[in-house]
């Protein structure tokens, strides 16, 4: 009994103390984790939508709980093998294309004899990042334009007809192929600070050994910024349920919706423009669910290769 | 045993010549890739409607006008889109930087004793992002529907900048700076002003150019939560415009033909491609300097 009140009072003498050496600290933050509670705690809290049946007038915490039903009805209903096929074959294909291409543009830049000509290069490539997604869109619009556009007749010289905006086989390229044009010179930024973070020595080193620029960059400029490729790769597995909604959002219409709805934007129709909060929460979280599990397995497998994860 | 080597020598040099070459040409393609969309979309923008919709426009304008312009400045919806997102724009971005500073220095601090569990929780709600659903529910809790708080302070942070900006701290300040400030009494606000924010300028660019893009191009955000057309920003008043092709027909009445009424809806598209992407575009060369420096200090911690 004594003992526990001792404890006791030493933590309070700890927090007293940390308060009077670090006060200043907290007030600063205070605002920050103000921010935590509101917009990310308490949407976090307010997922038990998922478990009740909401009545608005009973309020969220009032509703009467429906177990899992929402859940069931989701793995049930005969679009969840669709919506889930699509978002995983628009991600990983995005991640499969999207993911190489930055890193050897920023080992090609590396190699560039003219510093002018890199420059040029990567201010270039980098300025379609600032282009909006409403923007890009559009102008993928423009040039798909199935009468004038300046693509389908470039395409049509290659057999490729049609209203390829309208065509559900042609909606994941478009995605893709749009997203490396938009991202590819964004993302070779972070590879291209790491290759500049190699020491020299080890350039020499490998001249002095015989060998070609290819051998070089395979193993030395690779395995240099192997740590930032691994880190790049988790966050970009993050993203692969919550692929931008934007984007799907702004190119689906009704002709290529079978390959063009996902779960992020079917949660958005269901839930907010049908009102059927339960079952879209249901629907959010179980994408949520999936993502922070493939995010850890990702970084599990990073640690087993011995790459160290994000965490 | 000489010749030998001087053979492979020069066999090493024939293939890094070729090497290079193959390596130019990726980044000549590259560059035209990227380039020649943003080339036609420019020259379309400044050529006369008909030339646009004949195809006569490859690479230069056609029939050069202003006419694309004129018509835009004339178009009241996309007048108030761009002074509701310069607004958004400014005071958005403004409180986005304010709030990272505020939550990376003091978990930069290494004698602060929260740091560790608190960088967890960012991390934390970095991987479980809130669902739409409930995050539509707060807001509709907090009567914020319709206002651009709304806009503005679900955003207010993001986790990645604030680690970056975290990194940044930690790396490029000294401790002996803070041991010598506070035998000088000086308090943490008066660090924070004086000494680390005068440090700070290449990840303040970063930051300010990054929320800024954000604030500038996201849509989804207003979709949600703004009803009131004249409150909506310029990325919405562009989807209307250019994606459900509701182009206010009044500005285009004296149009003769539907051919010409086609020709100049397309003239107007690029000519508002090409002013909504304006802004952000000519900001970035003046932060373009910091930026490989913010960047770099920031994210790759080694």
């Amino acid at each position: 009994m004594e003992k526990s009140q001792r404890k006791k009072e030493s933590v309070g003498v700890r927090i007293r103390k940390e308060l009077k050496r670090n006060g200043q600290l907290y007030v600063i933050i205070a605002l920050p984790v103000l921010y935590l509670i509101v917009f990310q705690f308490a949407p976090l809290l307010g997922n038990v939508l998922a478990f009740k049946d909401y009545k608005i007038k009973l309020g969220i915490f009032g509703s009467p709980w429906a177990g899992l039903k929402y859940f069931k009805q989701f793995f049930s209903s005969p679009q969840f093998e669709n919506l889930l096929s699509n978002t995983l074959l628009l991600s990983i294909g995005q991640l499969l294309l999207g993911f190489p291409l930055p890193i050897i543009l920023a080992l090609a830049l590396n190699e560039a004899m003219s510093a002018k000509f890199k420059k040029v290069v990567q201010t270039v490539t980098f300025a379609p990042y600032f282009i909006s997604t409403v923007v890009l869109v559009s102008l993928i619009m423009q040039l798909l334009d199935p009468h004038m556009g300046l693509l389908t007749k470039v395409l049509a010289k290659f057999g490729i007809e049609g209203n390829l905006l309208g065509m559900p086989s042609a909606f994941r390229p478009i995605y893709i192929l749009s997203g490396i044009w938009q991202t590819t010179g964004y993302s070779a930024i972070i590879y291209i600070a790491a290759l500049s973070s190699i020491d020299p020595n080890l350039y020499e080193a490998a001249a002095v050994d015989g060998a070609t620029r290819f051998q070089r960059i395979l193993h030395v400029n690779i395995p240099g910024i192997l740590p930032t490729i691994v880190v790049m790769l988790i966050l970009e597995s993050g993203k692969i349920m919550n692929i931008g909604f934007e984007k799907v959002y702004l190119l689906q219409n009704d002709m290529n919706l079978v390959n063009s709805e996902i779960i992020s934007t079917y949660v958005y129709k269901i839930g907010l423009v049908k009102a059927q909060y339960s079952f879209s929460t249901a629907v959010g979280l179980f994408n949520s669910a999936v993502n922070a599990i493939l995010v850890i397995f990702v970084n599990w497998v990073a640690k087993k290769f011995g790459e160290g994860g994000l965490w | 045993m000489r010749i030998g080597k001087k053979k492979n020598h020069i066999h090493v040099g024939m293939r890094d010549r070729i090497f290079l070459i193959l390596v130019h040409a990726y980044l000549l393609l590259s560059l035209l890739m990227v380039l020649y969309p943003l080339i036609y979309v420019v020259s379309a923008s400044f050529s006369s409607p008909h030339a646009v919709i004949s195809g006569q426009v490859w690479l230069y304008p056609v029939e050069p006008t202003l006419e694309g312009y004129i018509r835009v400045f004339q178009n009241q919806s996309f007048l108030s889109g761009l002074r509701n997102s310069l607004f958004l724009l400014v005071c958005g971005t403004l409180c986005n930087i304010v709030m990272t500073i505020l939550a990376a220095y003091p978990l930069s601090r290494k004698k602060f004793a929260l740091r560790k569990p608190l960088m967890f929780l960012f991390v934390f709600f970095m991987i479980f992002t809130p669902g739409i659903v409930p995050m539509y529910m707060v807001i509709r809790n907090l009567n914020l529907i319709d206002s651009y708080l709304a806009l503005i302070l679900p955003s207010a942070l993001s986790a990645y900048y604030v680690i970056i900006t975290r990194t940044f701290f930690e790396s490029s300040i000294p401790e002996a700076i803070y041991e010598s400030a506070k035998l000088d009494g000086a308090s943490e606000f008066k660090v924070l002003r004086h000494i680390v924010l005068p440090l700070a300028k290449p990840i303040l660019a970063v930051l300010a150019l990054m929320y800024g893009v954000g604030h500038w191009n996201s849509y989804f955000n207003a979709l949600m939560y703004i009803n009131t057309q004249e409150k909506f920003p310029l990325a919405l008043v562009l989807r209307q415009i250019l994606i459900q092709n509701t182009v206010d027909i009044s500005s285009v009445a004296d149009m003769k033909t539907m051919m010409e009424l086609e020709g100049m809806r397309d003239l107007l598209k690029y000519s508002m491609i090409v002013i909504s992407s304006i802004p952000i575009l000519a900001f970035y060369p003046f932060v373009q300097k910091y930026f490989a420096q913010g960047m770099m200090l920031g994210a790759v911690k080694e």
